[in-house]
């Protein structure tokens, strides 16, 4: 993983040193709340219901074992002895006070860690593919053009008060793990005659007016990479709307002025600074390459002969079949730690899990932690080898229910038990889900779904590409919810479609397992999984079934 | 308001004229309709003319006019309105812009910085307080993570340098 030098610690501690002073003059009356307010939200810190809440960057979802130690001291130390891993790759922890944030945030950055730019209007911490650098299907490991956006986009004084918040996401693989056409730059990185570069997608998003991105570039040279995205953010700071702020993220600009204006306006900028400071020659490239410090993997071989014995458990076989996915170099694995246990909810970890999940990356996974925006954690590299003990461990911690990709490994949003913005609560409908989900065997049967909930038209539980999403909305002082189906957000992402009425909390459970029974009758087979059931029959079968009997 | 230029607190010599308002013998700031309109007459005058553009106004529409202004004023109507910082670098880096450029509107000590890295360097800060906290401001941060016009090396450039210097 990428390893800071003396440039990053220094410019850390100045950002903590900042922030102090920011508190301090808060707390003294020299600024008031609409002054601080986007000043604390540019270093992670929100006010929500109850509390301040504090958000940590995790550059593009890349752990090491001591930062989850960190992450668990903050835990322990400053709130309530737990964390919530979010869809952004990020932590948050709900109950801090303000008076102990720049002191948490002192101990954040000795380990590298802080919380600037995940919040704000501002350029926001790029995520990527939890599997990157593991994976055998990626071209390049993505988070080297991850770094060099955040190295980029860090304070960058230009882009620090844009009309909206501002997110970028990349991946390298074909199979698309960051839910790049939902984000306002997505960026696909390919290969052309032997040269690698990106597709530019831009304007996908999701909240109240949800878009799927359209590609603006097919190719960009990688060594162009940053002089593009300052052209993109120039026309967008510049041109983009601020006088409604739903309208005012990147999405309606390239809506209202059509893809092609707006892709004539930054390939005009862009001619003009693309051969400037921005430009990446290889030395550049090599420069990051190397600060990404590579595991020193073992040589081993696929398949050793404790994990073929271990199979024969029928639980661990069930936990490695939904859970343990190929890896490039042979021997190894890569493992996906379900936060989504029976009952629990979703992407919670308590700081005695987040320690044991580091004590575990340190002895069976060289040390490194991802955090996947479907709120679960992945260890990327695991010795085939220790899946059994590993796993034994992770079931003595509560982590290891073998639901990744099914029915119960639900996304959803903080809702309304925490946050100010919604309308309805998420938590305890996943919970109510994952518990008449919790028998395997029909999960299993079942097969892949994901189900996101959020709590209000933000969308941060990203409802609209969940196969099954569902939206909480309040009518008459109670909350209903509104169900849609067929949305995905990977490489064909597209918008779910609404079903029907909104309904309410009490029927959610019901309805949903009306859709899933549906699916099983409906199904040619077994292999025909429940989005593709969907995408061939449309709405309408489910939509019958759903409401049914009411 | 305090006007800082440079990091040092300095007298406005510019006073800012209405549209409808004849011209004072004095250097003047004028709206970007008068400097359009009557560009001329103004340029023609034995006094340093300045412009205050709006944010919403294309900024490259200056380009005739970049060699002869003393001051171009751009606006932060409130300070969670970025649009003058690319204004800003465009004036500087694309025209080619070398006279004051100055912060106007609501003009607050933790946008000090980023003022300056974009370009500006003259700030008419909106409170007392914060006019004399410039200095500090501006040495928040030693380190630069991004290139802008004002040339500072970022990290990446720095060690590949150095890495050619070995």
């Amino acid at each position: 993983m990428y390893v800071y030098d003396e440039f990053d610690r220094t410019f850390l501690q100045e950002r903590v040193d900042e922030f102090r002073d920011q508190v301090r003059r808060r707390l003294s009356g020299e600024l008031n709340e609409e002054e601080f307010k986007p000043l604390r939200l540019m270093n992670g810190v929100y006010l929500q219901l109850h509390a301040y809440m504090l958000r940590i960057a995790i550059p593009y979802g890349t752990l090491s074992a001591d930062q989850m130690r960190a992450l668990a001291h903050v835990a322990r130390r400053y709130d309530r002895n737990y964390g919530h891993f979010t869809t952004r790759q990020n932590i948050q922890f709900n109950w801090i006070k303000l008076e102990e944030l720049p002191d948490a945030m002192a101990d954040l950055a000795r380990a590298g860690l802080h919380g600037l730019q995940t919040s704000g209007n501002c350029i926001r911490n790029t995520t990527t593919d939890p599997w990157a650098a593991a994976t055998p299907e990626e071209i390049e490991d993505p988070r080297l053009y991850a770094e060099i956006i955040r190295q980029w986009s860090t304070l960058h004084p230009e882009f620090t008060y844009l009309p909206r918040k501002f997110k970028i996401a990349i991946t390298a693989a074909k199979h698309d793990r960051a839910a790049i056409r939902v984000h306002d730059i997505g960026l696909r990185l390919h290969q052309r005659d032997g040269e690698t570069g990106f597709e530019v997608i831009v304007g996908g998003g999701l909240g109240r007016t949800p878009f799927v991105g359209k590609t603006i570039r097919e190719f960009l040279p990688r060594h162009h990479l940053l002089s593009y995205l300052e052209a993109v953010l120039r026309t967008y700071n510049a041109g983009g709307r601020r006088d409604n702020i739903y309208k005012a993220r990147i999405k309606i600009q390239v809506h209202e002025i059509g893809t092609e204006e707006f892709t004539r306006r930054v390939e005009e900028e862009w001619a003009q600074i693309k051969d400037g400071a921005l430009t990446l020659d290889d030395a550049a490239i090599d420069a990051i390459r190397a600060h990404f410090k590579e595991p020193d993997f073992e040589a081993l071989t696929d398949e050793p002969e404790v994990l073929v014995a271990a199979k024969a458990d029928s639980a661990f076989a069930r936990w490695f079949g939904n859970s343990v996915a190929p890896h490039k170099v042979p021997g190894h694995a890569i493992v996906t730690i379900s936060l989504k246990p029976v009952g629990g909810p979703p992407g919670d970890a308590t700081a005695e899990q987040m320690d044991a999940i580091a004590d575990l990356a340190d002895r069976f996974a060289y040390g490194e932690i991802r955090v996947a925006h479907e709120q679960n954690l992945t260890l990327p590299h695991v010795r085939q080898k220790d899946l059994p003990e590993l796993w034994r461990a992770l079931d003595k911690l509560g982590l290891a229910t073998p639901n990744v990709g099914l029915i119960s490994d639900i996304i959803a949003c903080p809702g309304l038990d925490y946050c100010s913005l919604a309308n309805a609560r998420s938590i305890p409908l996943a919970q109510d889900l994952t518990k008449r989900f919790a028998d395997h065997e029909r999960a299993a049967d079942i097969g892949r779904v994901h189900l996101n909930i959020s709590g209000c038209i933000n969308a941060c539980g990203h409802h609209h590409v969940g196969h099954i999403g569902i939206l909480g909305v309040e009518k008459k002082d109670e909350e209903f919810y509104q169900i849609t189906l067929g949305g995905k957000a990977n490489h064909k992402a597209r918008l779910g479609e609404l079903i029907g009425p909104a309904v309410p909390e009490s029927e959610v459970v019901d309805v949903v397992e009306r859709i899933l029974d549906a699916y099983v009758e409906l199904r040619q087979s077994p292999s025909e999984t429940f989005i593709a059931a969907v995408q061939r029959l449309g709405i309408e079968p489910f939509k019958e079934r759903a409401y049914a009997a009411r | 308001m305090p006007l800082v230029k440079h990091g040092k607190l300095v007298t406005d010599a510019f006073v800012t004229v209405a549209d409808d308002e004849t011209l004072p013998d004095a250097p003047a700031l004028v709206s970007a309709e008068r400097l359009l309109k009557e560009a001329d007459a103004l340029f023609a005058r034995n006094q340093p003319v300045g412009v205050i553009w709006p944010n919403s106004k294309d900024v490259l529409d200056l380009a005739p006019f970049v060699d002869r202004l003393a001051v171009v004023a751009l606006v932060f109507p409130k300070f969670r309105d970025g649009r003058a910082y690319t204004q800003a670098r465009l004036l500087r880096e694309r025209l080619g812009y070398k006279g004051e450029l100055r912060a106007i509107g609501n003009v607050l000590r933790d946008q000090f910085l980023l003022m300056v890295r974009c370009g500006f360097d003259a700030l008419d800060v909106a409170k007392e307080a914060d006019a004399q906290a410039v200095e500090k401001e501006l040495k928040t941060y030693s380190v630069f993570y991004q290139p802008t016009g004002d040339g500072r090396p970022t990290p990446l450039r720095a060690r590949l340098a150095a890495a050619r210097s070995v």
